[in-house]
């Protein structure tokens, strides 16, 4: 995984709350064995006027153009403003890929679904809790100043607007660690091989049933 | 000091190790595995070179991208053919049991897992689907992970875990005549919103949820995401128990005594403390329908669409008007108006026995209305089928006019073939109405099995308590 330090980016607005994973990535592209390539699927029904299919030539299709991330104030932005429940419904870690294969390493929300706010960690993206003041001030500011733009700082947890302002942000300090560092979870957790053994051993003599396969296999 | 919530139990059973600032290490039973969130993890072990860490607490089955019809030829569609493929091939190299296309036994992963056994009261229960909450109904852990997650846990048996808050949702008192399981949890969903467990974990309780069946106790906890919490669980009982008992991965005879003595004690202390507590009357409860995008938009069948209008806070009010533009319908208008071009009875959420008997006693001896263009009902497994045409369910299905295909996920999320078109509508017993989900444009409308069939044989959605 690519650690994340710091950035500046442009920032697109996505104004709308419980925006769900068969939005960001719909179904028909989970078909993909593969972890890369889902950038241009990104939103799809929502960013095409046509019914994307994976295989598809994307540059020649019909762009939506009242989709925001249209716009071509937006072409570039690596960070999404969102509002609450971002990111809910299934566990697709595609919505992650789709994200960053797109070009955005931050979202800033209210309020993330659970699933979804852990599988950005696992794969570079940052996602920021707000409050919602705070977020439907960076809204209306974003909408009046085309090209704006925010300063990330992971490791100092704060996020500088154009005119200076600093707004803290917090991040639990582990995965923190991980981001900043670019850890792989694998890793870390096979450092402990001798305590999964030691639990392994208890657990088989207190609930045996646990170890065993099918009975008629 | 305050006794211990199920979720406690649950959780301090299952730390290997834990961190100064709450981080855990938490060991997973089981692993159930299906055909779209594991390639990716696979071929991260490949990379690795790593070996799966147990491989006998994994057991795979495609269900997504299977068709629900004569499988004989294969799947058509070539993208999803490799990917069922490459399930295949993953199992087979790592050695994990599978249950294939055409095996009896396949279905959708979370109606096999309880039906096989494989998911037992104590247990940590993950996979790559954010419904892995379903298995929460046997006094289990059990939550959706991502495809990293996966990697994880095949690689380390672990998954890296901070605890959520605890949230009771007690549904106390008898349910009504005609009022599902499916309609508790969107009744509930409707109350606390759809990220009201954002942040927690749910068990649900009360004496109507002790009154379900395993089935229906399932379908509570399978849309517990769909309230914003990874897993929702019920205590231990005796049904969860007679439910468990002969199962090909139950404990076998010699563990027997001992697993059930360990099981009882799975269930919230009296004086455990939770962080939340919401209280649902089992009678205010009516037979729901969603009108719009997302579980939350939910009303009882005898309601009519609400307004926007009268929706104080902005940012609710614009998504009900996108929802009415997108669902194509207006404000004011009831509930028993609208009329369905399909009628789905399946997936995860009501794919079970006791879903299709329930169907099954609404349409018998009726047909369904011209106005339905297809009325489907998929199985959630070849078990599930099996027992259903030994029940003559079919038989019933068939003579109304219904499809009766094999078994799998689809026009839960439209996947394989089986899809709305642009505009249709739906009177679904799945889980989610987004926006596009049973295909693109296609309009969800979320019910129970019985309200699904009613809907079906009526060409619009009734009140079940008035019919026969
Ligand atoms: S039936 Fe639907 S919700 Fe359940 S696992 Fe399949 S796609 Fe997901």
């Amino acid at each position: 995984m690519d650690s994340f330090k710091k950035m500046q980016g442009l920032v697109a607005p996505l104004d709308r709350s419980n925006v769900d994973t068969d939005q960001i990535i719909p179904k028909q592209f989970l078909k993909s064995i593969k972890r890369t390539g889902f950038g241009p699927n990104l939103f799809d029904e929502w960013r095409y006027l046509d019914h994307g299919e994976p295989g598809m030539d994307n540059s020649g299709r019909p762009l939506n153009p009242d989709f925001i991330l249209n716009e071509e104030r937006y072409r570039g932005a690596s960070i999404l403003l969102a509002r609450d429940n971002f990111g809910c419904g299934s566990s697709r870690e595609h919505a992650p890929w789709a994200l960053l294969d797109y070009g955005f390493r931050v979202i800033i929300a209210p309020s993330f679904a659970d699933i979804f706010f852990n599988n950005c960690f696992k794969n570079g993206i940052l996602p920021i809790i707000l409050d919602a003041a705070t977020v439907d001030k960076l809204f209306a500011d974003v909408a009046e100043n085309p090209g704006y733009t925010l300063d990330v700082d992971l490791e100092k947890q704060t996020i500088v607007t154009p005119d200076g302002e600093a707004i803290a942000f917090e991040v639990d300090q582990f995965r923190k660690h991980c981001l900043v560092n670019g850890l792989d979870d694998i890793g870390l957790t096979l450092e402990h091989v001798e305590e999964i053994r030691a639990y392994e051993s208890r657990r088989q003599n207190e609930a045996p049933w646990l170890f065993q396969s099918a009975e008629n296999q | 000091m305050a006794g211990k919530t199920l979720y406690d139990k649950l959780w301090d059973a299952h730390v290997v190790r834990q961190e100064d600032d709450g981080t855990c290490l938490l060991y997973i039973d089981r692993h159930l595995v299906h055909e779209v969130t594991s390639p990716q993890a696979f071929e991260g072990l490949r990379l690795a070179n790593r070996a799966p860490w147990r491989v006998d607490a994994n057991l795979a089955v495609p269900d997504h991208n299977v068709p629900t019809t004569d499988r004989s030829h294969g799947i058509a569609d070539p993208i999803s053919r490799i990917q069922v493929q490459t399930l295949d091939q993953n199992c087979t190299t790592f050695g994990i049991t599978e249950f294939n296309m055409n095996d009896p036994r396949q279905g959708i992963v979370h109606v096999i897992g309880p039906e096989q056994g494989a998911t037992l009261p104590g247990m940590t229960v993950v996979c790559g689907d954010s419904h892995t909450s379903t298995h929460g109904a046997f006094g289990a852990l059990a939550f959706g992970i991502g495809t990293s997650e996966v990697e994880h846990v095949l690689a380390t048996q672990c998954l890296i875990q901070k605890k959520a808050k605890s949230l009771l949702v007690s549904v106390d008192g008898e349910l009504g005549r005609g009022v599902t399981a499916k309609d508790v949890v969107l009744a509930i969903i409707h109350h606390i919103g759809t990220a009201g467990g954002t942040g927690y974990a749910i068990e649900f309780g009360g004496s109507a949820i002790q009154s379900l069946s395993m089935e229906g106790r399932m379908t509570v906890c399978n849309m517990s995401i769909e309230a914003g919490a990874r897993a929702g669980f019920i205590g231990v009982d005796d049904k969860t128990i007679d439910y468990v008992k002969g199962r090909p991965y139950a404990p076998r005879e010699e563990y027997w005594e001992q697993a059930v003595s360990t099981w009882r004690e799975l269930h919230s202390d009296a004086d455990a403390n939770f962080d939340r507590v919401v209280h649902i009357k089992a009678e205010d409860i009516s037979p729901f329908v969603t009108w719009g995008t997302s579980p939350e938009m939910g009303v009882p069948v005898t309601a009519a669409i609400p307004d926007p209008g009268s929706e104080p806070d902005p940012v609710k009010r614009d998504g009900m008007v996108r929802a009415l533009t997108y669902m194509g319908l207006k404000a004011g208008t009831p509930i028993t108006e609208i009329k369905p071009d399909k009628v789905f009875i399946g997936s995860c959420t009501n794919s079970r026995i006791e879903d299709l008997r329930a169907a099954a006693a609404i349409i018998e001896g009726k047909k369904v209305a011209e106005n339905i263009k297809l009325a489907m009902v998929v199985p959630g497994s070849g078990l599930v089928k099996h027992q259903a045409e030994q029940e003559g369910l079919d038989k019933i299905f068939i003579d109304a006019g219904f499809e009766w295909r094999e078994p799998g996920c689809s026009m839960c999320l439209a996947m394989n073939a089986d899809r709305l078109e642009p505009g249709e509508r739906c009177a679904s017993t799945s889980n989610r109405n987004f926006e596009g989900r049973q295909g693109q444009g296609g309009r969800t409308h979320l019910v129970s099995p019985a309200m699904a069939a009613a809907a079906a044989v009526n060409g619009h959605f009734v009140d079940i308590r008035e019919t026969k």
